[in-house]
């Protein structure tokens, strides 16, 4: 009965987004639109980490990885193919197999918690050293220079599929962008209530159980992983398509804190939250530098740690929190004590 | 069905944003008052803060001074700046902004070349101008750009042959691990083979190295004569501190091209920086009544700032070159006014005289060698109307008014 | 031979200044579980209030080693009331809080004293070494790297305290029914945590570039190596700091600073897959 009227609920809300996404052009000046786009753009990072963390259990601190490595799969494919079609597909197939070796590599070896976290960071480290020192004529990849520091500039933004002489424009740019995140959420909505996706939740809730039920939780932590991976790989090309810019700070340990950033106010474990987690702070972040009274960091700083002693549950749970005080006498009280009992309180499924 | 919708919607949007660009012109012919956009991208706040905050102060003392002396073309300037809070991704954003939604006039900014090429396509892509004010690695070629900071021809080629004169033949080079060290070593090696001397060993520093003890241990069984120094940023200027505090200052010369750029001197003892040699465009301690005329300008409306250096005088003298342009343009469009910077358009800076380069878009100007004594720089040499020949090498607007990249320039 | 001397004094140098930087976090992120992403800041405020209180006439011993611990010692006290002590068990929140800390911290100290600080010099002076020249100032280093080693060890395994913190550590819920006050105890262990960073802050001072951001160079690599050391506070961060510095200063050596680096993050990876629970995990266990 609830189920169905959440997914009733869900439906109509994701159509309302695609109603918005379709309809926003004509209401936005294309700064405004080219603005969304990049949050969008964002917002696809933003919720594979979601997925990974919130549904998974497992922190990344450094999942600027693989989303830096699809900005640079693309890049480089983009420049050398000509044509943006099968850079895409090799901006999310590449860093997906990066994640399944890394992945291989760590749940394979019992690596859990803060010490997964340091390993992604390290990796991202590591990753971001090897680039920076790629300046130079020696280093290129077909017909693209690497760059180093400077980055690659220049790189052909989307075009229609196997039309390299169409390019996309803005508004197309942003068709593309805010469906491919509307057809994200939709793809890890389906994963979550499909029987994986329910394996994955039973893991991070306690592994040990999941495995004696017989499940080898490796392989599950392995398969969000990867999912992860693809997901922030293709939000790397998405992020490329909108700056036309990819260089190595995309590596950088900044990025990697915004997105936890992102998701503690959107509230870990929620998919929609994070996404607003990412346009609020985008948007904070676009809006303090443009003010010239006080320092960004300082104003910045203020709100976060604010935002943490007033809000301390993000922004989404909190709201559904309030939703589910206004609707507990029509609820009996049994449904809800099992969920108290996890400690990611006003988790949605 | 969708198809025509889609169709629909993407030619009215299209049209839409036809109309809103076209609108400002019509404005401007309606309200002839109306003040000049001058964009400005500085970082003013993180790790680049200290290089961004005097170039801001610097570029408003600019725009103050020809609002004071009845605007430009009968109009007010108006300043638009964002602080780019050292993140590239927010210099894509704002040059967005600046140049689609405020549509300002010119924009003046960019400090790394990694924050530049993240914002070129964005200016070349909505045709609007971009004048870079950075000493850099040279080799930028881009009509619709312009650039007033000193690139190696202009300093390197006359730092080398005065530091080995004061030290030796035998060389070492260390300089930052990003483009600009690289490049910048390159032509360090070029310059000391040229003078005849040789080069001993190159060493990259990522830029957030502070732990510099292994390096002094490998120069030392080295034993160079001079040292060659491209270290960038607050956390390279441990090796200063460290050679020092390993009693190596006196024992081996030291030059740079970066060391001074952000007020080292006077942040070092004197026992730490004494000797060092360096080359700028500029340098605060200029005596030149331009100069002084400048620097007590800019210290009036900023008093906390900390040093005046090649960074800032760049930013002001870029600044005034449009100013000039336009003034000879008549008009703030954007062709035209390259057109009259194309002329050769000169503007007598704090730092003497600049001339733009038809052909790479860059700048003659003075360049200056200084030695640090007690916490200040000492100029001893000037070296006068140094021309962009690196860069020259390379890149010919004249012939291929099209191009717009940079070129790495073999040796 | 002169060689080997200076190497050897390289990687106690870089070692020594790892061990100090990482103490403090351990001391934190052991006790309460908590990851300060403003432990560099931390640091950088050991070194404005090093160089603060020489530039003022103070003597730079006394502004080394007791200023700038007492001054971060104090603030950490202040932020673990105010901020702190609210996001026990909430890993999460706590990073956002401190990393939105750290943006503050940096704020403050850039409105109030601006990009740039005069440093202090180097104290004591160099000696020679066959041909090659070192500094005094490493071996003092490492003389403070073992006398905070031994400070804390005596805190912990001797005192009152000691024994009450490593209960509350083990097992908090069991020490507040002994009738001890954990919240207390964290209050404490918390300030100590930041005197001890405040104190690598000071005793670096006179080696770094002093700027407001300078500790954005510190904070993933003491993380990494505080991890890397597992549970156990002192011999674990002491012997991650001693191989990563040593992998990290002999790799620079031997190759360039750039590998050196990426040598270090190779081996921190490594060292995790082999010994998943960090070092001290397998072959410390049950000491402090």
């Amino acid at each position: 009965m609830t189920d169905a009227r959440h997914a009733g609920l869900q439906s109509i809300l994701v159509l309302a987004a695609a109603t918005g996404v379709a309809l926003l052009p004509l209401h936005l000046d294309l700064f405004a639109l080219m603005q969304v786009t990049l949050f969008a753009a964002m917002s696809v990072l933003a919720l594979s980490v979601a997925f990974i963390w919130g549904f998974g259990g497992i922190l990344s601190f450094g999942q600027t990885a693989f989303f830096g490595l699809g900005g640079y799969v693309y890049a480089i494919a983009a420049i050398n193919f000509g044509d943006s079609t099968n850079a895409i597909l090799l901006a999310v197939v590449l860093p997906a197999l990066f994640a399944t070796a890394l992945g291989y590599f760590v749940f394979y070896g019992k690596i859990s918690d803060v010490y997964l976290g340091v390993i992604t960071l390290t990796v991202t480290l590591i990753l971001f050293n090897v680039v920076n020192s790629t300046a130079g004529e020696a280093y290129r990849i077909g017909i693209a220079r690497l760059g180093g520091f400077n980055g690659i500039p220049s790189v052909p933004t989307f075009n229609m599929p196997f039309h390299p002489e169409i390019p996309l424009s803005p508004e197309t740019s942003w068709w593309v962008t805010g469906g491919t995140l509307i057809a994200v959420y939709l793809l890890l909505r389906l994963i979550l209530v499909s029987r994986f996706g329910r394996v994955a939740v039973a893991v991070r809730e306690n592994e040990t159980r999941a495995a004696l039920l017989g499940y080898d939780t490796r392989l599950v932590k392995l398969g969000v992983f990867v999912l992860g991976g693809a997901i922030a790989g293709l939000g790397g090309a998405l992020y490329v398509n909108w700056g036309a810019f990819v260089g190595p700070t995309i590596f950088s340990l900044s990025l990697s804190a915004e997105i936890i950033i992102w998701i503690t106010v959107g509230g870990l474990g929620s998919l929609f939250g994070p996404i607003v987690g990412c346009f609020v702070i985008q948007w904070l972040v676009a809006l303090i530098g443009s003010q010239q009274t006080f320092n960004s960091n300082l104003v910045l700083g203020a709100i976060l740690v604010g935002f943490v002693l007033l809000l301390p549950k993000g922004v989404a749970p909190t709201f559904l929190l309030c939703l589910a005080r206004l609707r507990k006498r029509y609820r009996s009280t049994t449904e809800h004590g099992s969920a108290q009992s996890t400690p990611h309180a006003g988790q949605l499924t | 069905m969708s198809l025509t919708r889609r169709y629909f919607l993407r030619s009215t949007a299209a049209a839409a944003s036809v109309t809103a660009l076209a609108s400002p012109v019509f404005i401007r012919n309606a309200f002839a008052a109306e003040p000049i956009l001058v964009g400005s991208l500085h970082d003013q706040s993180g790790t680049m803060a200290a290089s961004g905050s005097p170039m801001v102060d610097s570029l408003k003392l600019g725009v103050e001074e020809v609002n004071a002396a009845g605007g430009l073309l009968g109009r007010p300037l108006k300043l638009v700046h964002y602080d780019t809070q050292s993140n590239i991704q927010l210099y894509s954003q704002y040059a967005q902004q600046l140049s689609v939604r405020d549509k300002v006039s010119v924009i003046v900014g960019g400090i790394t070349s990694a924050s530049r090429e993240a914002i070129r396509p964005t200016f070349d892509r909505f045709r609007t101008l971009y004048v870079y004010n950075t000493l850099y690695e040279g080799g930028v070629c881009d009509r619709n750009m312009f650039i007033t900071g000193t690139t190696p021809a202009q300093t390197v080629a006359k730092l080398v042959p005065y530091a080995m004169s004061k030290g030796g033949k035998k060389v070492y080079i260390i300089a930052a691990d990003y483009n600009y060290g690289q490049i910048t070593a390159k032509w360090m090696q070029k310059y000391v083979k040229e003078n005849g001397g040789e080069t001993l060993s190159v060493d990259f520093f990522p830029l957030d190295v502070t732990n510099f003890g292994p390096t002094i241990s490998k120069i030392q069984a080295a034993r160079p004569d001079l040292i060659l120094s491209a270290l960038v940023g607050g956390n390279h200027v441990a090796f200063y501190r460290q050679w020092a505090a390993a009693g190596m200052k006196d024992r081996i010369q030291i030059a740079s091209t970066t060391f001074g750029l952000f007020n080292e001197p006077a942040t070092l003892s004197a026992a730490e920086s004494d000797g060092i040699i360096g080359t700028f465009g500029y340098f605060e301690e200029l005596t030149t009544p331009a100069s002084t005329a400048y620097v007590d300008k800019l210290k009036k409306l900023s008093r906390g700032i900390p040093y005046i250096s090649e960074l800032a005088a760049a930013t002001y003298e870029g600044f005034n070159l449009w100013v000039e342009g336009v003034k000879k343009a008549k008009t703030i469009e954007r062709l035209p006014v390259i057109e009259a910077l194309e002329t050769g358009i000169a503007f007598d800076g704090p730092s003497g005289k600049v001339v733009v380069d038809h052909k790479t878009h860059h700048v003659s100007r003075n360049t200056y060698l200084a030695v640090v004594k007690d916490r200040k720089w000492v100029v001893t040499e000037t070296f006068p109307d140094a021309q962009p020949l690196d860069t020259a090498a390379v890149c010919d607007l004249v012939k291929n008014p099209n191009d717009n990249k940079q070129y790495e320039i073999s040796l | 031979m002169d060689l080997a001397i200076i190497l050897a004094l390289d990687v106690l140098n870089g070692a020594a200044s790892l061990f100090l930087l990482c103490v403090g976090l351990a001391i934190i992120f052991g006790m309460m579980k908590i990851i300060n992403l403003a432990h560099g800041e931390f640091v950088m405020l050991g070194a404005y209030a090093t160089v603060i209180a020489t530039n003022a006439g103070m003597n730079i011993w006394v502004s080394m080693i007791i200023v700038a611990p007492l001054f971060v010692g104090l603030v950490g006290l202040l932020i673990e009331r105010c901020l702190i002590r609210f996001l026990y068990g909430r890993l999460v929140d706590s990073m956002l809080a401190t990393w939105g800390l750290s943006l503050l911290l940096i704020g403050l100290v850039t409105t109030i004293y601006g990009n740039t600080m005069n440093g202090v010099p180097t104290p004591l002076g160099g000696f020679q070494v066959g041909e090659y020249r070192s500094s005094w100032y490493t071996l003092f280093l490492a003389g403070m790297a073992v006398s905070v080693m031994a400070l804390v060890y005596a805190l912990l395994r001797f005192t009152r305290f000691g024994l009450i913190a490593r209960a509350v550590m083990q097992n908090p819920n069991m020490a507040a029914t002994l009738g001890v006050n954990p919240s207390r105890v964290y209050m404490i262990t918390f300030g100590i945590g930041a005197g001890l960073t405040g104190l690598a802050g000071g005793l670096l001072a006179p080696l770094s570039g002093i700027t407001p951001v300078m500790g954005a160079a510190f904070i993933a690599k003491c993380f990494i190596t505080v991890v890397g050391g597992g549970a156990t506070i002192i011999s674990g961060t002491l012997t991650a700091s001693g191989l990563f510095g040593l992998v990290n200063q002999l790799g620079a050596y031997f190759t360039t600073p750039v590998y050196g680096e990426v040598i270090l993050f190779l081996s921190a990876i490594l060292l995790i897959r082999i010994l998943p629970q960090g070092i001290s995990g397998r072959f410390f266990k049950g000491m402090s």
